[in-house]
């Protein structure tokens, strides 16, 4: 269902944070039933809007309008009322609840003065029929998948009744297969009257799925068009501000000395299960070994055993010839590996520090530092703005907390830290993550270049275009083996995507 | 709390009373012993019950107290104060005097509790350093007061500590008195009454209504519960004054139930050791509540320990000092409870300030 009736008008929003203008008279609406996409580089304002449509930040100037009259919302309350629900970047579930009491949280029905779940459970079943949404009223939510939990974050909004959904990055966290089931539950909304903004980075998705897509590009808004009007080039053109190369350019991989050996790996999970079967594999210096598979066979628990962070039960682990099979992370880092970890928030950076000092997280007691066990503070700084600078890490300060900063410029601090050490060992458990296509192309081509330096890389991704793009090998993990690997030139995206779902290569 | 837990603790419990049984039982009968002990049990455990209960309100939330002590030295106080003023000298009869007293305590306890929510959601203060200031506060005020309302010359009472009220007396709980041997053991003083029934309604309070669902969830992860609506530091400031009212109510216990009168510091620890129940019983009020009644437990054997006597050699007599039988009862509990609990995990956001 797509009518004309605008329900959801955006007049002239302006918002300043300290240093950086995050929304700049900002106009956008929304129709009644349509699927509307927002599209922008890292720190181009987007979630700063959504989170002002939703009541989270107060705009500093302009006005919403909610079928034609002026509406404030100063919490998420007011918003709620009118009928938005956010599904946010980071969920916000809590992961001791069950699903039922996550859904009711904040609009619970209670019977006799006590919470009755039996009625709220229901409605959940109702609601998970009504739109395909599948979910357990009775789990608890730390035992869900994501692709689960955003459905519950969905049915969360629905149950209040929510006519507009503003869904946040959806899809940087979800499997293919639980990419297209979105699209479905998103379609199926759509057709039942609800709006929804659906802010992404991948150009491919907006085309196929919104009806509208709205660029935003340093807090301003660069236009809207439907997807008929234009295609991924120019989309990314109107982001980035500059034609971006879509394809990654590289030669044929130099091959070295193997600088990495994994034998017979195996490793348990939290729960004591056997998350990596006996696997086995070389990297060599110059070339990347690309790990595809779909999100949960074993890769985070692959390569914490491999960056320290875990002990392997059985196998071993040689790094440029020594053994490091249950070494911790200090020793690896030093002899030259470098990691860029799949959670970002939990394991990549120190949230409260400032992103200089995130910078030199893993050099700080080392020259030029520090001298003495005191820290050079003007080597930090000179550092760290060569950095922000290097990668364009959007920050009106390197001072400035981790926390304060996009998703997307989080990741980007990360890739600096880690790509400006001399490493001989990179490890990538999804790099790009979250990032705008112009962040991407430069993530990417430092990463082609470090294999030309003679970096031996290990790239993990479940995203198969990334992982066709970069990679020299390619090995493809499902339930915690390696299944096959084939050279980059033998792989198709079709074979993989098979290969992926679990059958075995005679067959695809 | 799962129940495999609580029954262990149980059985703890009842191998503490059995030894007493076993090795008294050439003196006293076994069914005088046991219900002796049970009953002690119970009246030792409240303030711990009621500690650690008021711990629990204010960490589920997210706020850290470890003035708790201190609430309950000042209530102690003050709750002691009301009761001889309004008996000697405005002339009440001892009961109402004794159960404004617990009111006055109360009182003080949610203010103190209001105090400790005023420090750390409003000015962020370090949630250590703010309960450590209500501790020292509570020492300083209460022994101050204490020597100048009653040993300085000219003051209200005469420079004399005037007769109490007494303590509050023993209830006789309609049906369950009746049961034989059981109702000795629930024959107590109201606070000990109320402390127990207050850890039921802590339970469903907690996790049956949307006070609780709500009290939890900003103790796990505050933005979450911001983004569906809930005022986090309204939760979160309710949920501390309602402790300090709580470890109030155990303050009273000291001077208005256990003992009638006020000496300086005479909490002795408690309020810490209700936290260690507290983190022992994981969160959960009948958890903690079971935790404070090993206590309790290993302090009814310290009052039995001259069973004992004849068992220990000359040699060792020295054990029988009673700063070294005052220890017994703690060093057992920490044993028991640290050997046996294991792991517990604490709210994801205790002690931890909300910061839009
Ligand atoms: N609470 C805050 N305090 C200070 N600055 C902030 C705050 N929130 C966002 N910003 C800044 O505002 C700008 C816009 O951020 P926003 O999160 O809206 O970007 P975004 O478009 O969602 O990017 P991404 O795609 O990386 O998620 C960024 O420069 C960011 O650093
Ligand atoms: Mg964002």
């Amino acid at each position: 269902m797509n009518t004309n009736e605008v329900i959801l008008e955006v007049r002239g929003i302006t918002k300043q944070f300290p240093g950086v203008l995050a929304n700049d008279r900002v106009d956008f609406d929304l129709r009644k039933g349509e699927i509307h996409a927002l599209l922008g580089e890292n720190g181009a304002g987007k979630t700063t809007l959504m989170n002002i449509l939703y009541g989270l930040y107060q705009p500093d100037s302009g006005e919403i309008r909610r079928n034609g009259e002026v509406v404030k919302f100063s919490s998420p309350k007011d918003a709620i009322a009118q009928g938005i629900g956010m599904v946010h970047q980071h969920f916000m579930l809590i992961p001791v609840f069950t699903v039922t009491e996550n859904i009711m949280l904040g609009d619970e029905t209670v019977k006799n003065g006590l919470l009755d779940q039996r009625t709220v459970a229901a409605l959940v079943r109702q609601l998970s029929k009504q739109y395909g949404l599948e979910v357990d009223p009775q789990a608890v939510i730390q035992d869900l998948p994501v692709g689960v939990q955003q459905r519950v974050e969905i049915i969360k909004t629905l149950y209040r009744k929510a006519e507009i959904l503003i869904l946040d990055e959806p899809t940087a966290v979800l499997t293919p297969q639980e990419v297209e089931d979105l699209f479905h539950i998103i379609s199926e909304l759509s057709h039942q009257g609800v709006s929804i903004i659906f802010i992404t980075h991948k150009l491919k998705e907006v085309l196929a799925i919104a009806n509208r897509i709205t660029v935003m590009r340093n807090g301003k808004v660069v236009g809207t068009k439907t997807p008929q009007e234009t295609d991924e080039a120019h989309l990314a053109e109107m982001m980035v501000g500059r034609e971006v190369i879509l394809k990654v350019e590289k030669g044929p991989a130099k091959l070295g000395d193997v600088v990495f050996e994994v034998e017979n790996l195996s490793v348990f999970d939290q729960r004591g299960l056997e998350a990596v079967r006996d696997v086995s594999f070389q990297v060599k210096a110059g070339e990347i070994l690309g790990i595809a598979g779909v999100q949960g066979n074993g890769q985070t628990e692959l390569v914490e055993a491999l960056t320290g962070l875990r002990t392997p039960h059985h196998g071993s682990v040689r790094l440029g010839g020594f053994d490091v099979t249950a070494s911790s992370p200090r020793p690896m880092i030093e002899y030259g590996l470098a990691h860029i970890p799949e959670d970002r928030q939990k394991h990549g950076l120190v949230l409260s520090f400032p992103v200089a000092d995130n910078l030199i997280l893993c050099t700080y007691y080392q020259q030029p530092f520090a001298r003495n066990y005191i820290i050079q503070n003007k080597a930090v700084d000179e550092y760290a703005h060569r950095l922000v600078e290097e990668f364009d890490v959007r920050t009106p300060s390197p001072y400035l907390p981790a926390s304060k900063l996009s998703g997307g410029n989080q990741q980007k601090v990360i890739v600096a830290r880690e790509l400006s050490r001399p490493v001989k060992l990179l490890i990538a458990n999804q790099p790009t993550r979250g990032l705008d296509v112009g962040s991407i192309e430069y993530i990417h081509q430092q990463i082609v270049q470090m294999r030309d330096r003679g970096v031996a890389v290990l790239l993990v991704s479940a995203e198969l275009d990334e992982i066709m793009a970069l990679s020299d090998r390619i090995a493809v993990m499902y339930r915690g083996q390696i299944v096959a690997t084939l050279g980059a030139s033998q792989a198709t995206r079709e074979g993989l995507g098979l290969l992926m779902a679990g059958l075995q290569i005679a067959e695809a | 709390m799962d129940i495999r837990r609580f029954l262990f603790i149980t059985l703890i419990i009842i191998i503490l009373i059995g030894v007493v049984v076993l090795v008294g039982s050439s003196q006293v009968s076994p069914a005088t012993i046991i219900v002796s002990m049970l009953a002690t049990t119970v009246a030792v455990a409240t303030p711990l019950t009621l500690g650690a209960l008021s711990g629990v309100f204010c960490e589920r939330s997210g706020v850290v107290n470890i003035g708790i002590e201190g609430m309950m030295l000042a209530s102690a106080f003050f709750g002691w104060f009301a009761a001889i003023y309004l008996n000697t000298i405005l002339g009440f009869q001892p009961l109402p005097s004794l159960l404004t007293g617990v009111v006055v305590a109360i009182i003080t306890g949610g203010l103190l509790g209001l105090l400790h929510a005023w420090l750390s959601i409003t000015f962020k203060v370090d949630q250590i350093i703010g309960g450590t200031v209500i501790n020292l506060l509570a020492v300083g005020i209460s022994g101050f007061l204490n020597r100048q309302l009653f040993f300085e010359k000219g003051s209200i009472f005469g420079g004399q500590v005037p007769h109490a009220p007494g303590v509050l007396p023993r209830i006789q709980i309609p049906l369950i008195s009746d049961i034989p041997v059981i109702g000795k053991i629930f024959e107590q003083q109201p606070i000990a009454i109320s402390a127990i029934v207050l850890v039921i309604i802590a339970h469903v309070v907690l996790f049956y209504t949307r006070w609780g669902l709500r009290t939890r969830a900003v103790g796990e992860h505050p933005r979450a519960a911001d983004t569906v609506g809930i005022n986090v530091y309204k939760m979160r400031y309710w949920n501390v004054i309602i402790g300090g009212m709580i470890a109030g109510l155990a303050g009273a216990y000291f001077t208005l139930e256990s003992v009638p009168s006020f000496e300086p510091l005479m909490t002795n620890g408690r309020g810490f050791i209700s936290l260690a129940a507290m983190i022992f019983g994981n969160w959960s009020p009948f958890g903690a509540w079971a935790a404070a009644l090993v206590f309790g437990a290993a302090q009814a054997l310290q009052i039995n320990l001259q069973f004992f006597r004849t068992l220990i050699p000359p040699q060792w007599a020295f054990l029988q000092q009673s700063s070294i039988v005052g220890l017994v009862p703690y060093i057992l509990t920490m044993l028991i409870l640290t050997g046996i609990i294991g792991r517990t995990t604490p709210p994801k956001a205790d002690g931890i300030p909300y910061e839009k």
